[in-house]
């Protein structure tokens, strides 16, 4: 066993991409919270260094060093496991995407992505049907009324939602050939499959913005109704790793889009080609681009009523892929 | 191709290990001071009627059964759609009819008002 | 080396988590344990180099099925659950009758003249040649499976609804 490659390579990759999400998402809360406020006319967080640059930092401190209250009605062992299960779904999606080309470092070849794998994107929807886990499990176990009923919710979202989010991939699948993430990404070198895939991309847009639970469809946390929804019992540490999971949520599920749709990170190719970290720009760029439609969004529309939502998602958004997904087959064979 | 797998074996444990440490951390470093009135339930002020482990409408649920038939439909289309390519247009008419049977499922279920909220 | 190693921890969690999911009493931690080795089956395919079995098996069971167990279990309400009485008082001896039968097919299965292993996978691209296979030699079979979902779809719409309207 060669303790380089086998060891010591996997998990130095491991540990920064790791960090790297981490630090995205809590960066994230920051970048949302000064956007929003920008929509709102406010200045939004500013106090802790300059723009508020240190204000993730500031609300880890706290979050750590707040006192933990285990409410005594609680399911005690799922009601601590839960935002941990949330937090580390979120990072394990991120396993399949590529972020850049074959490096050579140091004089090993390293490639920007944590695993090649030939049925990538069934992972990656895989493992988005596994993190809702966390939060049913973590609304079930408060054994409070409003955890429970977000907990429900959350259910009765995702298996609203997954079904559109599968059928717009599989449209991408036909076009493309393939379920490698990489093979994907080198498909999309001369056009990104936006061009090819409008109704594709704006279906999985909608799709993920309710698999990351952010307005207009946060339903399981509403807020005004539910309280805080399957989060209302929990506090200090606890709440802030749903919060860092929600967030770096989104950082991931831009990656995907970025990936999917907008090209990854080769295109356009007479950048990419320039430097191997070029290509990991680009690929940055594309996914800021769509974490600020995510804080666009939910600065302009107002939350939907969630049985409004189980329609538009049955009755609309299914359909509509199931079209979308046939006229793309039809076009495949024709041409 | 194993290889990929070891790599992101690997990935998952650090990413697992990774929440569990922060509930480490903050664990060792917290007060600890729980009072009757601070673990009770967080509902609204009044005392609570009930666990919340309670029956909902079953209703609820069809669209569970439902959608667990979907997934299956779907997972089975992911083969094709990466074959099709070789396959070509005999491929087109075989999912067709494929998916034409299951349409004829969702619109049973539509008509039944099955996927109607009340 | 490194195979068995892994191939022991998974086996070793999945026999666990499936001893658990029968012995505990509370239903929701019961399909925690069934989510546990659900994934630790995904985990053995993977062993095996069947991907594409490994990921049908975390979207479909880990995925949907286990989330239709939970969704059940609370809108159904655990206090339900626990005020229920066993309903068959003989359901031990049949259980253990088929458990017997079980083990000695395992046994049997263990004699080198019955062993027949199936051929390894290859290493390439192997749901496409799951989808040409669908499309060409199992065609039938593939409509046939259409069919039967559509019948699983309606059934329990007709189920359901009794049930409801009862």
């Amino acid at each position: 066993m060669d303790w380089v490659t086998d060891f010591w390579i996997p998990v130095i990759k491991a540990i920064v991409v790791v960090l790297a999400l981490l630090v995205g998402g809590a960066y994230m809360t920051w970048g949302e919270r000064k956007l929003c406020a920008r929509f709102q006319v406010r200045y939004g967080p500013n106090r802790a260094g300059p723009f508020g640059i240190l204000q993730p930092l500031a609300d880890a401190v706290k979050a750590i060093f707040k006192e933990e209250i285990v409410p005594h009605h609680v399911d005690k062992a799922i009601y601590l496991m839960s935002p941990g299960i949330s937090f580390a779904a979120v990072l394990i999606t991120f396993a399949v995407i590529p972020f850049g080309p074959q490096i050579d470092l140091l004089g090993r070849q390293i490639g920007l992505w944590i695993g090649d794998l030939q049925v990538g994107l069934l992972y990656l929807l895989a493992i988005a049907g596994l993190g809702s886990y966390g939060i049913v499990l973590g609304g079930w176990s408060s054994n409070n009324k409003y955890s429970l009923l977000g907990a429900l919710r959350a259910t009765a979202q995702m298996i609203s939602y997954e079904l559109p989010m599968g059928l717009a991939l599989l449209s991408v699948v036909v076009l493309a050939g393939t379920l490698n993430l990489n093979r994907i990404v080198d498909f999309q070198g001369q056009w990104p499959l936006i061009v090819w895939q409008p109704l594709g991309f704006l279906i999985f847009f909608i799709a993920i913005l309710a698999e990351s639970n952010r307005s207009p469809f946060d339903l399981p946390e509403t807020e005004n109704e539910l309280i805080s929804g399957f989060m209302t019992e929990y506090g200090g540490i606890k709440f802030a790793l749903y919060f860092i999971a929600e967030y770096t949520a989104m950082v991931v599920n831009s990656a995907i889009v970025a990936t999917l749709f907008l090209g990854g990170w080769k295109w356009p190719a007479v950048l990419s080609n320039l430097h191997p970290l070029a290509g990991v720009a680009l690929f940055l760029a594309k996914v800021l681009v769509v974490l600020f439609l995510y804080v666009w969004v939910r600065a302009s529309c107002p939350r939907v009523r969630y049985d409004k939502f189980m329609r538009f998602c049955w009755k609309f958004l299914m359909p509509l892929a199931w079209v979308n997904l046939a006229v793309t087959a039809v076009i495949v064979a024709l041409i | 191709m194993l290889s990929d797998y070891h790599f992101i074996g690997v990935f998952v444990l650090v990413a697992i290990a990774f929440p569990f440490l922060a509930l480490g951390i903050a664990w060792l470093l917290r007060p600890k001071k729980p009072n009757p009135v601070k673990t009770a339930i967080y509902e609204c002020g009044l005392e609570t009627i009930g666990d919340a482990w309670v029956r909902f409408r079953a209703q609820y649920y069809i669209y569970a059964l439902i959608f667990v038939a979907f997934d299956v439909e779907a997972v089975f289309l992911f083969p094709w759609a990466v074959a099709y390519h070789r396959v070509g247009l005999w491929a087109l008419a075989e999912v067709f009819l494929f998916l034409g049977i299951l349409t004829i499922g969702l619109v049973y279920a539509w008509r039944k008002g099955a996927l109607r909220w009340q | 080396m490194l195979e068995m190693a892994i191939f022991s921890i998974l086996a070793v969690v999945a026999v666990t988590a499936g001893i658990a999911v029968i012995a505990q009493r509370n239903v929701v931690h019961s399909a925690l344990f069934l989510l546990v080795h659900f994934c630790c089956l995904a985990g053995l395919y993977i062993l095996l180099n069947a991907q594409f079995l490994a990921m049908t098996q975390l979207i479909v069971y880990a995925g949907a099925v286990v989330v239709l167990f939970l969704f059940v279990v609370m809108l159904l309400g655990l206090e339900r659950a626990r005020e229920l009485p066993d309903p068959r008082r003989y359901q031990w001896i049949v259980g253990s009758l088929l458990g017997m039968l079980w083990v000695a097919a395992l046994i049997w299965a263990l004699f080198p003249q019955a062993a027949q292993t199936a051929p390894a996978l290859t290493r390439s691209d192997n749901v496409r040649q799951i989808g040409a296979a669908l499309l060409t030699d199992f065609a039938i079979p593939f409509e046939l499976t259409a069919l039967v979902l559509l019948v699983a779809v309606i059934g329990s719409l007709v189920l359901a609804k009794k049930k409801l309207e009862g």
